[in-house]
């Protein structure tokens, strides 16, 4: 269920770094708990994003949740899927409805997130 | 079906748009006794149309049959219990509406002079009086429009306080277990926002909130009775924790319908907060507002109110709009004037041992439904209740049924739902405030309900999977609401 070469936060999302880019995402029990997901509200092209800060926002019918950065860096794309079919999000969080990509700034910043076997502990899973 | 409910004709009904029919009137005028003028002449060719483009046009029956039709899809607290959690959605007694419409007091109008208007600002005066003594604060305002309203007036009123020291200061402590708008109130007001997370009790982690106060933070904002339905028992200590750093505590005073006359918020530290009129003192609330969001405050706090403030000079009241330090006007005129008349109705039918029965009345309801659905429904904070009880979905969970499921379920049992889903510190919130207004003969049919649903779970899980049953329309679809809006009627 959880993929191992992603890392995690506590918050739910995730991370996938690949030749300094990381992209990002939320994680299946993210979208589990929010339900069906409505409306994506993502930064733009070229914005600086800081580890742990709020980069924008995931609608449900039940609520609305704020997307924590797990790395630093700058936006270098959004996926634009997610404004006309927020619904992938609920149908594929960890490969296809990925949020947005970033140059990372401190990849060292990894170390501090969560393997895919301690977050599946944190969440009991 | 069971006792509370059975099925009886409702009838359709169009929208006025689709019965319209071109020429039909529902009133009649008298024949023109003045000079006719030409609306293009009077007023520019611009300003004056020839026609109001579908404007609907049915006689006086098909509208009364119309508004009439479409009142009977309702559920109102006149029908039955409304259990919504954190909203004390209690009854309006109907004193308070022949109160509000005293014949003086319907017609007054704001822009009378003081002079003519003395009976009003009396009602004012004695209102502000009343809250202040309820909630042991020092001053009030009746301005704010509603509670969030009311709650940017507070915030403002710490930042005004703040600066007039020297310094605004940054942030905002709130705890995990407060209303939802309490970070956007705080972001409203320049304020960036700390989230504390409640303890295994549900409660405030005092050693936590010291070690995030510093000086750059303005202020705690707390509910109290907190969302989980649990009295901060620890309140004075984290009121001496924020105000030994220079610090303030707001309260969210959604929840008062837990403490009036019993505990008063001046007392355990507060300097500010707001009331919700429409929710603890009866006003109608929820569609029938609108509401009304009074802050009352500390003395410290009270050179900084909305003006106008009201004052007495010698037997006479007026408007005092000489208050330089004042953070100005947070609405027109001077609050939801009728709510105002029937929050005073409210507080002076009941008298002081009266509303001390009433808050008595809603903890005593709230345990009892908390008594009668532990069993059946599982409670993952434990401490004990105050005016409303959270249960959670993790029992029903099991067989695929969540909160809204069961709530969708409620409504074939002749009851609204309770609130869904929040707080969001509870998996599968199922958040129950049943106020004083209910009998024990509804709270029973209620509990009766709810346990029915648990057990449909465990047989039949798709009965509450589909549910609701018995209404006009089956189970609306939310989410294609939420992702592909439909926001205008074309002919």
């Amino acid at each position: 269920m959880y993929p191992d070469n992603l890392r995690y936060t506590k918050e739910h999302e995730w991370v996938r770094v690949e030749s300094g880019t990381g992209t990002i995402g939320i994680t299946d029990h993210a979208q589990h708990e929010l339900g069906d997901i409505v409306y994506v509200d993502l930064p733009k092209i070229g914005a600086t994003i800081d580890q742990g800060k709020t980069i924008g926002s995931v609608e449900s019918v039940k609520a609305v949740s704020d997307i924590y950065s797990p790395v630093s860096g700058e936006v270098v794309e959004i996926n634009e899927m997610l404004t006309q079919s927020p619904e992938k999000l609920n149908e594929d969080p960890h490969g296809a409805a990925w949020l947005v990509k970033v140059r990372l700034t401190s990849p060292e910043e990894i170390k501090s997130l969560m393997s895919a076997a301690d977050y599946q502990t944190y969440i009991g899973a | 079906m069971p006792g509370k409910t059975r099925q009886h004709i409702s009838q359709n009904e169009p929208l006025l748009f689709e019965i319209s029919s071109p020429g039909k009137r529902g009133y009649q005028l008298p024949d023109l006794d003045v000079p006719q003028v030409d609306p293009a002449e009077a007023l520019g060719a611009a300003n004056a149309r020839q026609e109001i483009e579908h404007f609907p046009e049915v006689s006086e029956l098909e509208i009364i049959r119309h508004f009439t039709r479409l009142s009977t899809w309702n559920y109102a607290i006149d029908l039955g219990m409304f259990p919504l959690g954190s909203c004390t959605m209690k009854y309006n007694p109907r004193v308070n509406e022949q109160v509000a419409r005293t014949e003086g007091l319907l017609w007054a109008h704001p822009y009378q002079p003081a002079s003519v208007s003395q009976g009003a600002m009396e009602i004012m005066s004695q209102l502000e009086s009343a809250l202040a003594e309820i909630t042991g604060m020092d001053a009030v305002t009746l301005e704010p429009a509603a509670g969030a309203h009311g709650e940017l007036t507070g915030v403002l009123l710490i930042r005004a306080l703040l600066e007039h020291r020297g310094k605004a200061r940054k942030k905002i402590i709130i705890p995990d277990s407060a209303h939802g708008t309490n970070p956007a109130t705080a972001a409203m007001v320049g304020y960036s926002v700390t989230n504390l997370k409640s303890n295994a009790e549900g409660t405030i982690d005092l050693a936590e909130l010291a070690r995030l106060v510093d000086d750059e933070t303005a202020a705690l904002m707390v509910t109290n009775p907190n969302t989980v339905g649990i009295f901060e028992k620890d309140i004075v200590k984290a009121t001496e924790i924020m105000h030994s750093k220079g610090a303030l505590v707001y309260m969210d005073g959604a929840n008062m319908n837990a403490l009036v006359g019993l505990a008063r918020p001046g007392d355990f530290g507060i300097d500010v907060m707001h009331l919700n009129l429409h929710k603890t003192f009866s006003t109608p609330h929820g569609g029938g507002g609108p509401g009304s969001g009074a802050v009352a405050v500390k003395k410290h706090l009270e050179p900084f109110l909305p003006v106008p403030r009201l004052k007495r000079v010698k037997d006479m009241f007026e408007f005092d709009y000489d208050r330089p330090l004042s953070i100005g006007k947070v609405r027109a005129f001077y609050g939801n004037y009728g709510v105002l008349i029937r929050a005073l109705a409210y507080i002076m039918a009941h008298g002081g041992p009266g509303l001390r029965v009433a808050t008595l009345d809603a903890l005593l309801n709230a345990n009892y439904i908390r008594k009668g659905l532990e069993n059946h429904y599982d409670m993952p904070f434990t401490s004990p209740s105050m005016h409303e009880c959270v249960f959670s979905h993790d029992r029903q969970e099991a067989k695929g049924v969540r909160t809204g499921d069961i709530a969708k379920r409620l409504i074939d049992y002749g009851f609204h739902p309770y609130t869904v889903s929040f707080p969001m510190i509870v998996h599968g919130a199922i958040m129950i405030e049943p106020t004083e207004t209910e009998g024990k003969q509804e709270l029973d049919l209620f509990i009766q309900a709810m346990i029915d649903i648990a057990n449909e779970i465990d047989t039949s899980p798709k009965l509450v999977l589909d549910a609701p049953h018995c209404t006009r329309t089956p189970r609306v679809d939310e989410v294609g609401a939420a992702r592909k809006p439909v926001l205008r009627w074309k002919p």
